[in-house]
């Protein structure tokens, strides 16, 4: 199998055109890490973006940073953090979950899946931030979509088509960022022994209040430990004390609760982020599941009694992840019978190949849209050389 | 009609006028479809209202399935059609051809529902912008987006044109706040993209819909995030004596770490002609004024507003006023709330629509005023600086076709500008017809390929809004389906 580690755009450029004319197709790895994630891609060689890398533009007063796509995700976040600046959407990395070093992870890939942790709720996902990008396509010709500024409605909005396509549509060369103000301080109100409706209420309650929840979890009981509902406040300190007693006013129909505060909050919400509340075991699959938050309890209950899962709720209800055995087919059917009558969709995060060929990874689209999904992926990739069926069979 | 060519007119069409009505009238009901002259008048141009022209026929379904039989009516008989909301797109976007259908949805305006527990709500596509938030307002909460013209434009202009307002500092643009729509392609297909969850799966067809200017598909059914409204709003007015310590506070206020829900700023001839409208209390003898607008608790209204201030005074600050009581907000806002209509009342203009890096405020201002100078013409600029979408009025008599001409090339010249700074060539009206032949300066061949590509693959035969958003050279040649004419 044959790596290709470019270090220029123009280089990304030749290897997908020499690709095409050899109908060699590629597999996209930002880090590399998670190659055993979605479906199995079947590609003779791999393109990899770990040289494609560094800061291209940061201007602390204009919100807003660009890198190659290989640039490691820590990489940004340190340069930020020195200006007091974050990414809005608290991206995860989830090596816990597959393995591997965490300092790996490339924005390129924060991009190509969409990443996006508990700050989702408040200040969108990766693609809401996304304000520019360069890609290669799967003709070998680099395209520019966006650019560096907050406000961009000019042309087709290819930026956000990019973001959650995987590396299907074209390989990522660069990417443009709003940042924001990181906040002095932070606090989480945690409430415990609720069951999962009065949790979801309750989180339901907090997101719809003036008091900006910026995170809104629900860690139903395990053995040992009783179930905690965490909302996050972020601000000045001054405004954590009033905001944090106001809304615990506000829910205290939901029993009294105790404050975590700075430090403390922060390690819970990376914890949460991260996925070690299901402190999935390797012989488990893993599921992210999309709903309506209040529907979420239903939903998650229904999967609950036909597969034995242990799950969480993040995003107020409208995240639920899932750890099943990873057998048969690892509860693909049951999750998503689970969802046809609340709506919302699932993707298998985590699962033997064999069971990943096997199910639909990413959740089957109805027909008009999968044909739209067809036709797109021929208008940026008529060769399929970007990363076949990654993401659906043909595309 | 002034430089802006519009594609030759197909008489094959204009012939079958009559069969197109009447299949149109079997859709929608007869009352529905107007092809009287004096009442298509209603439809001739929008907001930009240099560029006028009757269409061949006006339709206005009233559901999801009508508009499909619409579409696919049209897209048989080969005609272009233009979507429509209110008509305030200020780039031209929903001016018709004469051999087109205007497809408007001003009769689908009803709230569906509303669900707090979930933050969400969804509308027909009619529904106008404040409307939306009129909905929910009773209950606490409200719909970001509020661009200006609020009162009157529809959620279906405001996702073809991914529109913004002052508060999209901190809640983003319409893309931001979308969770599903309900398109209908040109071939009659309905599709149901996201709903009430986050996430929508698959390729992120909401962003490319969102945004899309009528290109792609006709929208009739939105589900919209809604928020939840804060305890309290309020803002300060500060003057400088230059545009650079203006532009320099903004930078210093975001660097600083604050995010006021809008920063607003209007140059000395936008202050003086708004003043004398709305007799707001502005200061007169300033160069450049900013309106900075913070929310939450009364305690944090203060203690942010006090931050604030004091980073102004160190940028030169010369005048302050801070509001105290919600009738001091409301004479802040009602200057700048009522500026395009004072405008409106001493000149024609064209308002330009451009962002730029806000680092460049100041040597863009001053280059703007420089290219109108150059032009004989006279200019105001009044604008969102927190994220540095520029909205300069350039001064012009509609009724002079030479200062027309100059107008046009004046703004070109500007939007190049800040196209050249590293901004674009528009932060929230759109392209439209208007800065159509401008994309060049933005976008190379390989770019724009790549986004007709995408409007060929949806729309083969480029019907749908066709003179508009694309440069007319270097098009691909529409793919002609055979049409019904000998039917
Ligand atoms: C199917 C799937 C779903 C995932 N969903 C989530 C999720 O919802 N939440 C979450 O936290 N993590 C998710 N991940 C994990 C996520 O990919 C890692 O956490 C990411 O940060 C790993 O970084 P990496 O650079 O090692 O990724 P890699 O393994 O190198 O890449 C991950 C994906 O991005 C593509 N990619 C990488 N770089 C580029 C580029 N420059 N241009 C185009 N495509 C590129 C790859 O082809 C691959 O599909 C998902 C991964 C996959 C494959
Ligand atoms: C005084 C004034 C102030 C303004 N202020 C702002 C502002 O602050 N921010 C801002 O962003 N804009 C502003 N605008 C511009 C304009 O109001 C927005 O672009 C608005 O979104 C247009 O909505 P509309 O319903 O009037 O759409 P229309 O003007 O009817 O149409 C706009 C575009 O959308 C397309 N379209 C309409 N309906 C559909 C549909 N159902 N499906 C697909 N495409 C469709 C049309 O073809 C056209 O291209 C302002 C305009 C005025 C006149």
């Amino acid at each position: 199998m044959s790596q290709y580690t470019p270090d220029s755009e123009a280089a990304v450029e030749e290897i997908v055109r020499a690709a095409r004319a050899r109908s060699e197709p590629l597999e996209i790895a930002g880090g590399g890490g998670k190659r055993a994630l979605g479906r199995p891609v079947q590609a003779a060689a791999t393109l990899s973006l770990g040289k494609l890398a560094g800061i291209t533009l940061y201007e602390p007063s204009e919100l807003v940073i660009a890198a190659k796509a290989g640039t490691p995700l820590a990489e940004i976040e340190a340069r930020l953090k020195q200006q007091g600046q974050r990414l809005p959407f608290d991206p995860p990395r989830l090596h816990r979950l597959y393995g591997g070093d965490r300092d790996t992870a490339s924005i390129g890939a924060v991009v190509a899946s969409n990443l996006s942790g508990p700050r989702r709720v408040h200040a969108g996902a990766a693609r809401d931030s996304l304000i520019g990008v360069r890609f290669v396509n799967g003709a070998g010709e680099t395209v520019k979509s966006g650019g560096r500024v907050m406000k961009n409605v000019t042309g087709l909005d290819l930026v956000k088509l990019m973001s959650g396509a995987f590396g299907t549509l074209g390989v990522l060369t660069e990417v443009t960022f709003k940042a924001l103000p990181a906040p002095e301080t932070e606090a989480t109100l945690v409430f415990e022994g609720l069951d999962d409706h009065q949790a979801v209420a309750c989180l339901s309650a907090g997101l719809g209040s003036p008091w900006e929840v910026t995170g809104a979890a629900h860690l139903p009981a395990v053995a040992g430990a009783p179930a905690r509902t965490l909302l996050r406040l972020e601000g000045f300190e001054t405004q954590m004390a009033y905001r944090g007693k106001a809304l615990g006013d506000a829910l205290a129909g939901f029993g009294g609760c105790d404050i975590l505060r700075g430090a403390d909050s922060a390690a819970r919400w990376a914890a949460i982020g991260e996925l070690e509340p299901l402190a999935a075991h390797d012989d488990e699959a893993v599921w992210k599941v999309s709903t309506t938050p209040n529907k979420a309890p239903e939903v998650a209950a229904a999967i609950r009694a036909a597969t034995g899962a242990r799950l969480y709720y993040d995003w107020g209800g409208g995240l639920i992840w899932v750890a099943v055995p990873a057998e048969g087919d690892a509860g693909a059917a049951a999750i998503r019978a689970a969802l046809s009558d609340a709506g919302g969709h699932a993707t298998c995060m985590r699962a033997p190949d064999e069971i990943r060929a096997a199910i639909a990874v990413f959740e089957p689209q109805p027909e008009p849209v999968m044909a739209l999904t067809r036709k797109l992926k021929e208008t940026f990739d008529p060769d399929r050389v970007l990363n076949p069926g990654r993401m659906y069979a043909g595309v | 009609m002034s430089s802006l060519a519009l594609p030759a007119v197909d008489a094959g069409i204009l012939a079958k006028r009559a069969r197109i009505v009447e299949r149109l009238g079997e859709v929608v009901g007869a009352r529905w479809v107007i092809s009287d002259e004096d009442e298509l008048r209603a439809y001739e141009t929008d907001a930009l209202t240099a560029y006028r022209q009757i269409p061949l026929a006006v339709a206005l379904p009233s559901t999801t399935d009508e508009v499909s039989r619409v579409l696919a009516v049209l897209n048989e008989e080969g005609v272009k059609v233009i979507g429509r909301g209110a008509g305030t797109s200020l780039a031209g976007g929903a001016l018709p051809l004469a051999d087109s259908v205007v497809v408007g949805v001003s009769r689908m305006s009803r709230v569906l529902d509303i669900d707090t527990a979930n933050r969400a709500i969804r509308v027909e596509a009619g529904v106008t912008n404040l409307a939306v938030s009129g909905a929910v307002d009773h209950l606490g909460f409200f719909y970001a987006p509020d661009p200006s013209s609020q009162l009157a434009c529809t959620i279906a202009g405001n996702v073809a044109m991914n529109s913004g307002g002052a508060h999209c500092l901190k809640y983003g643009v319409t893309t931001n706040n979308v969770l599903g729509l309900t398109v209908v392609l040109m071939d009659g297909t309905v599709i149901e993209l996201g709903g009430t969850h986050m996430d929508s799966p698959g390729y992120d067809l909401l962003g490319l819909m969102t945004g899309s200017e009528g290109q792609l598909g006709i929208v009739t059914e939105a589900v919209l995030r809604i928020l939840p409204k804060a305890e309290g709003a309020r803002p300060v007015l500060v003057g400088f004596s230059s545009n650079t310590d203006a532009g320099t506070c903004v930078s210093d206020i975001i660097g600083q770490g604050m995010l006021p829900v809008v920063i607003e700023f209007m140059d000395r001839p936008a202050i003086r002609i708004c003043e004398d409208f709305a007799h707001a209390g502005y200061p007169l003898d300033v160069e450049a004024m900013l309106i900075i607008e913070v929310e939450g608790s009364e305690e944090e209204i203060v203690e942010q507003l006090a931050k604030i201030v004091a980073v102004a005074r160190d940028n030169g600050a010369v005048h302050v006023r801070e509001a105290k009581t919600p009738a001091e907000s409301a004479a802040i806002w009602k200057g700048r709330k009522s500026a395009f209509g004072a405008m409106g009342r001493i000149s024609d203009y064209m308002c330009m629509d451009g962002t730029i890096p806000t680092g460049r405020l100041p040597e863009v201002l001053v280059k703007i005023s420089e290219i109108c100078e150059g032009y004989g013409l006279g200019v105001a600029n009044i604008f969102h600086a927190g994220d540095g979408n520029l909205h300069p009025l350039v001064l012009y008599d509609v009724n002079d076709p030479e200062q027309l001409e100059k107008a046009e090339a004046c703004g070109a010249d500007i939007l190049e500008l800040c196209v050249e700074v590293g901004g674009c060539l528009t932060g929230e009206h759109g392209v439209g017809i208007e800065k159509r032949e401008l994309m060049t300066s933005q976008f190379n061949a390989t770019d724009l390929d790549q986004q007709m590509r995408i409007k060929t693959m949806l729309d083969p035969q480029w019907l749908l809004n066709p003179a508009k958003v694309f440069p007319l050279a270097g098009r691909p040649e529409p793919v002609r389906l055979k049409t019904s004419e000998a039917a």
